[in-house]
């Protein structure tokens, strides 16, 4: 499998929930490399953009000048995973490379925060345990965005070339079938 | 179908904060310098703790007016104290929608017998500890994080090492105990056995641990996150140091390069005068606010 004793998946660890990520994909065989500067973008076969908090991670990117080198490498067929703040990472507005624009805490503060079983389409099996928290959604989306999934409405998941963009956390829950997704679309 | 204020979304969001600085904060305008220098979560408050401990008086929960100027100026997650024991300043801040209440030391204490029952409320909260007993304890009433609780507003570490310390060497005791020493580590624990049990298996806390009280330096905050905190709460150490942006900035940069200590030596450069602070150690008996709380 692609990022098992090879080379490794990033996952951006300049703050959020990093680890419950690398937790799944240590579980799928892979070797992960945690992300906290520029250098430790090289060689990575697949990058994980973690939940936490948008603008403290964005600060960070900005500190540590990666922003430019994260264009180009998922410019170039990157395969990506963003959850939550990564999905945020990812829109117009921030890191510009996915067609699409998040709209923040778009949910509500943290009272209303939840979790729910949602249908992922593309992505076999039972529904997926989805955990949102003052999560986002995808107010507008490209002609070339896939839309996976949506709640009242509103896209919660979507899917652009090599790249992944959740609200939810299912890292959270214990389900491995995005970062198995992931991994499959290694390079 | 939404299942709200489950156990697993309240501790989500304290996932959600890892690797971050929660900084402490008076008025909208520190809100947002907090939040330009990249920290993960506001503390709002009516005074930090060097204050609280200068002046004196009853602490208590903020004025809704100050918290909600703060929710106001900022997006990332506010965070407000009640007392211990005082359900209703908790009740009153979840009304507020603040995304996580503080049940805390730093503030007077209302019951001195009984901490909030806090499976009763939608809004997560995190506790102060400054052992495991006392950590299980919290999480036993619906504790959704952990911060090791230090000796606030004094700008002295020393209290947070040995708060941290001693979690941390208790859990490894734990992970190394046979099951049938668990009844007996529960009992002098004076913890709930179902979670002496859970932490004996993983070898960690069921919630994030984070840390606070004294935290003044970047050197600091990657000291506690060597020492095994997941992330670090600043109370007064920023905005009674010299140049609060620069020293905000330098503690988020420590606290994410915490392995790197030339990454650490560079956000030390240049960034003011510490606040003064007050050697722990040489605080009265009744000084100290750690020993809140049980």
């Amino acid at each position: 499998m692609a990022g098992s004793g090879g080379r490794p998946v990033g996952v951006l660890a300049i703050q959020g929930g990093f680890e419950a990520h690398e937790r799944m994909l240590e579980g799928l065989g892979a070797t992960v490399r945690e992300v906290r500067s520029r250098s430790d973008l090289d060689g990575i076969c697949a990058l994980v953009l973690p939940g936490g908090e948008s603008t403290a991670i964005m600060h960070g990117v900005e500190r540590e000048a990666m922003a430019e080198p994260l264009r180009e490498r998922i410019a170039a067929g990157l395969p990506v995973l963003g959850s939550c703040a990564g999905l945020i990472l990812l829109d117009r507005d921030h890191l510009g490379v996915m067609d699409i624009r998040a709209q923040r805490n778009a949910f509500g503060r943290q009272v209303r925060s939840f979790e729910a079983d949602i249908k992922l389409r593309g992505f076999a099996g039972p529904p997926m345990r989805a955990v949102f928290i003052r999560a986002p959604w995808i107010a507008e989306h490209g002609v070339n965005v896939e839309v996976l999934a949506e709640i009242d409405g509103h896209v919660v998941a979507a899917r652009q070339g090599e790249m992944l963009a959740v609200a939810f956390h299912s890292e959270l829950a214990g389900d491995a079938r995005l970062h198995q997704w992931l991994l499959a679309r290694a390079q | 179908m939404r299942d709200e204020a489950t156990f697993r979304v309240k501790a989500g969001l304290a996932e959600m904060l890892k690797g971050g600085v929660i900084m402490d904060v008076v008025t909208a305008e520190q809100a947002k310098i907090a939040e330009d220098a990249g920290a993960a979560a506001v503390m709002a408050l009516e005074r930090v703790p060097a204050d609280i401990r200068r002046e004196g008086g009853v602490a208590r929960m903020s004025d809704p007016t100050v918290i909600e100027a703060i929710k106001e100026a900022v997006s990332i997650p506010v965070m407000a104290k009640a007392r211990i024991g005082h359900f209703m300043e908790a009740r009153v801040l979840e009304a507020l929608e603040v995304d996580y209440v503080d049940e805390s030391e730093v503030l007077t204490p209302a019951d001195e017998a009984n901490h909030i029952d806090k499976w009763r409320f939608k809004v997560p909260f995190v506790c102060g500890a400054t052992n495991l007993g006392e950590a299980l304890r919290r999480i036993g009433e619906g504790a959704a994080m952990i911060r090791s609780k230090g000796e606030a507003g004094t700008g002295d570490i020393v209290e947070a090492v040995r708060h941290i310390r001693l979690i941390t060497s208790e859990l490894r005791r734990l992970q190394g105990a046979e099951e049938s020493e668990l009844p007996s580590a529960a009992k002098e624990l004076r913890a709930p056995l179902e979670l002496v049990r859970e932490v004996a298996e993983r070898g960690r806390l069921p919630v994030v641990l984070f840390c606070a009280g004294g935290i003044a330096t970047p050197a600091d905050a990657a000291l506690m996150m060597a020492l095994g905190a997941e992330g670090i709460f600043v109370g007064s150490g920023i905005f009674k140091s010299e140049d609060p942006p620069a020293r905000a900035r330098a503690i988020v940069e420590a606290t994410t390069h915490w392995q790197d200590a030339a990454r650490v030596a560079a956000a030390s450069r240049g960034i003011g005068q510490p606040m003064s602070g007050l050697e722990a150690a040489k605080l009265a008996e009744g000084e100290l606010l750690a020993g809140r709380g049980w």
